[in-house]
């Protein structure tokens, strides 16, 4: 008897374990697989590209007053919380910064003064070989292969945070807390989040969609321009053709899509 | 054999449930940290890790550390360590319990943590973590439990465990491997893309491991019928006088690399941890506190009078377990990421509920150990007594 009693807890035990691996089994068996977005729903007027770029005019937007519009779009378009106090938990797709904070890297002690002064637009670099991509142990984050816009399923994010720590741009934001009571207007087109996810500029992937440039573009009078990087009678391609252009530690090799004309 | 852990005298059991009140409050202060979000820590948008996957990178270390008495008495017949080499796996599996608690503690939605395994991800190290950490617990557990039964029974353990005792050895040099490989494969976190991260996370956990298992063998003597012996415990010893050696020596590598070369990417991490950067420098007096710590207990291990002497030998122990703890707890997360990657200082304090819960996670694997130990001493004492 208690020896017959051992025995059925051993089967059971080794075959929950064999349950418990058919997932990881199948998906060794099916390959790389795509992200879950890859059934994202399209207009009839979504726009195309290889890779999505964008191409900021820095030389355009001198101020503060200059970038507070754009920063607003966007964050009112995505339903991101502005009034969280806490320092620590912030949330920010798309946020002004120094010079020698943007670009770590090209740092002269005695730097141009208009472009020392000059405010810069820090956002996702939707990086062609994405190491927060790599990170993410669920594919929660993922790179859309249709047009290299690097996505995040809010449903799927377990929260791990190894993402943050493999972004070298600083560009994703925590739900340390629900964000739902800091949103000043919600915009019912676009969904909240949940405390415990993370987050980030998509490109405006909804927008694109419909056949809508991302908000910051729109709201940036012509300072911002987006567009096909591997077409290239594209805006984007045009834009880097005749200006010379820098981008963030592209010495990393993630190749950030996001450029900057000083 | 769980009904030798349902023995006890009333120390045993006041410890238990001195224990199960700690496990309480951290439970409690975990259903706030559910509510509210992973806000009531010290954590913020640029220290994104904190305590938890600080404590969770020593523990795989304390549990990594285990393979030290195993790979000796089974690979090198070193038979004076078959008493304690059940302590050794013992110490693993409530390491492991802890490392596991610290990650789910750690995720913002818990609910959601087996999406892991439904949708395992190749190119992830969190992948190949959960992994092998798993692995190895069911290692140790089938392991540890077998072979401490068929010495209580007289006989050989099953010849069908021999493969797995094999395999649990290169696989503890792999948690901790790949625990040190989430960290140092990240672009543009300067203070972990080092090669010899691995390596020194290894060094640290053959230092830790084995000191603490020194301090639970002088317990075990002291309270209990069950002599896990002085040949045994000196050479554990000398065990973690090389490693604390070479821990410190992988370090000083880093220290040349970074000043040496004088790249600031490299340099700004390893100053605010050691002197501050931009005025910010709460970690200072630990790190140094950290690096006396270590020095004290190589002096201790290495020299032999207070090697052999076990007072000496057991302060040596305490200094190492927590100059290591401070090196890799404290040091090395946040030092990882502060400053920024937009180079600016933003410091991480852990709060007093994050405080609580990694208490509580403590006393899960104290909780742990305490039921393992009580089977294998009750065993010991059986059979040799």
């Amino acid at each position: 008897m208690n020896n017959s009693r051992r025995r059925f807890l051993q089967i059971a035990g080794v075959s929950a374990l064999g349950l418990g691996a058919k997932p990881v089994l199948d998906a060794f068996a099916a390959g790389g697989g795509e992200g879950p977005g890859f059934h994202v729903a399209r207009g009839e007027d979504a726009l195309d590209a290889k890779q999505w770029a964008m191409v900021i005019d820095t030389r355009q937007l001198q101020s503060s007053a200059d970038l507070e519009p754009i920063v607003e779009a966007c964050h009112k378009v995505h339903n991101v919380p502005t009034t969280i106090v806490n320092k620590n938990h912030e949330i920010k797709w798309i946020w002004e910064a120094h010079y020698h904070n943007a670009f770590t890297d090209k740092t002269n002690p005695f730097l141009n003064e208009s472009v020392e002064h000059r405010p810069f637009l820090l956002l996702c670099n939707h990086c062609e070989n994405p190491p927060c991509v790599r990170a993410c142990p669920t594919k929660a984050t993922f790179k859309r292969e249709r047009d290299g816009i690097v996505l995040m399923d809010f449903h799927r994010c377990i929260g791990c945070r190894f993402c943050m720590a493999a972004c070298p741009f600083g560009a994703r934001s925590f739900n340390f807390r629900d964000p739902r009571p800091f949103i000043q207007e919600t915009n019912k087109q676009f969904p909240t989040r949940a405390k415990g996810v993370v987050e980030k500029c998509n490109f405006c992937a909804e927008r694109l969609a419909v056949g809508k440039m991302p908000a910051c573009v729109e709201a940036s009078n012509g300072a911002i321009a987006f567009g096909d990087l591997y077409d290239e009678h594209s805006e984007v391609r045009e834009l880097l053709k005749e200006n010379y252009t820098i981008r963030r530690k592209q010495t990393l090799g993630t190749e950030p899509a996001v450029y900057y004309i000083v | 054999m769980l009904e030798l852990a349902v023995k006890g005298n009333k120390w045993y059991w006041g410890w238990m449930v001195v224990l199960l009140g700690v496990i309480g409050a951290g439970f409690g202060l975990y259903l706030m940290q559910l509510k509210f979000g992973l806000g009531i820590t010290g954590m913020s948008r640029d220290v994104s890790w904190g305590f938890y996957i600080a404590n969770f990178t020593y523990l795989v270390g304390v549990a990594a550390g285990g393979v030290m008495v195993v790979l000796p008495f089974y690979l090198h017949d070193y038979k004076a360590y078959g008493k304690i080499t059940i302590l050794g796996e013992f110490l693993a599996i409530a390491a492991i319990v802890m490392c596991l608690l610290f990650i789910l503690v750690d995720l913002g939605v818990p609910t959601r943590a087996l999406n892991v395994l439904l949708y395992p991800t190749l190119n992830s190290v969190l992948f190949y973590d959960a992994i092998v950490l798993n692995g190895y617990l069911f290692l140790n557990l089938v392991i540890g439990w077998n072979v401490l039964e068929a010495e209580r029974n007289g006989v050989h353990y099953q010849s069908w465990l021999k493969p797995l005792i094999y395999i649990s050895i290169p696989w503890a040099v792999s948690i901790h491997t790949v625990t040190a490989y989430l960290y140092c494969g990240l672009p543009g976190r300067h203070f972990w893309l080092t090669a010899v991260l691995a390596p020194r996370f290894l060094a640290s956990a053959f230092a830790a491991g084995p000191a603490l298992l020194i301090l639970l063998c002088l317990f075990i003597r002291r309270f209990t019928n069950f002599d896990p012996g002085r040949q045994q415990i000196q050479t554990l010893a000398k065990t973690v006088a090389y490693a604390i050696c070479i821990n410190v020596f992988f370090f000083l590598c880093e220290i040349f690399v970074a000043f040496y070369s004088q790249i600031p990417g490299h340099m700004d991490h390893i100053k605010y941890l050691f002197v501050g950067l931009h005025g910010h420098g709460v970690l200072v007096p630990w790190m140094w506190a950290s690096m006396i710590l270590m020095t004290v207990g190589i002096v201790l291990t290495v020299t032999p009078a207070t090697r052999k002497n076990e007072t000496s030998l057991a302060i040596a122990c305490i200094v190492i377990i927590m100059g290591t703890w401070i090196d890799k707890g404290l040091g090395m997360i946040s030092g990882g990421f502060v400053p920024n990657p937009m180079h600016e200082v933003n410091e991480y304090i852990p709060t007093l509920p994050e405080i609580g819960i990694t208490l509580g996670v403590y006393a899960m694997g104290a909780l742990v150990l305490t039921v393992l130990y009580k089977m294998a001493v009750g065993v010991k004492e059986e059979v040799h007594g």
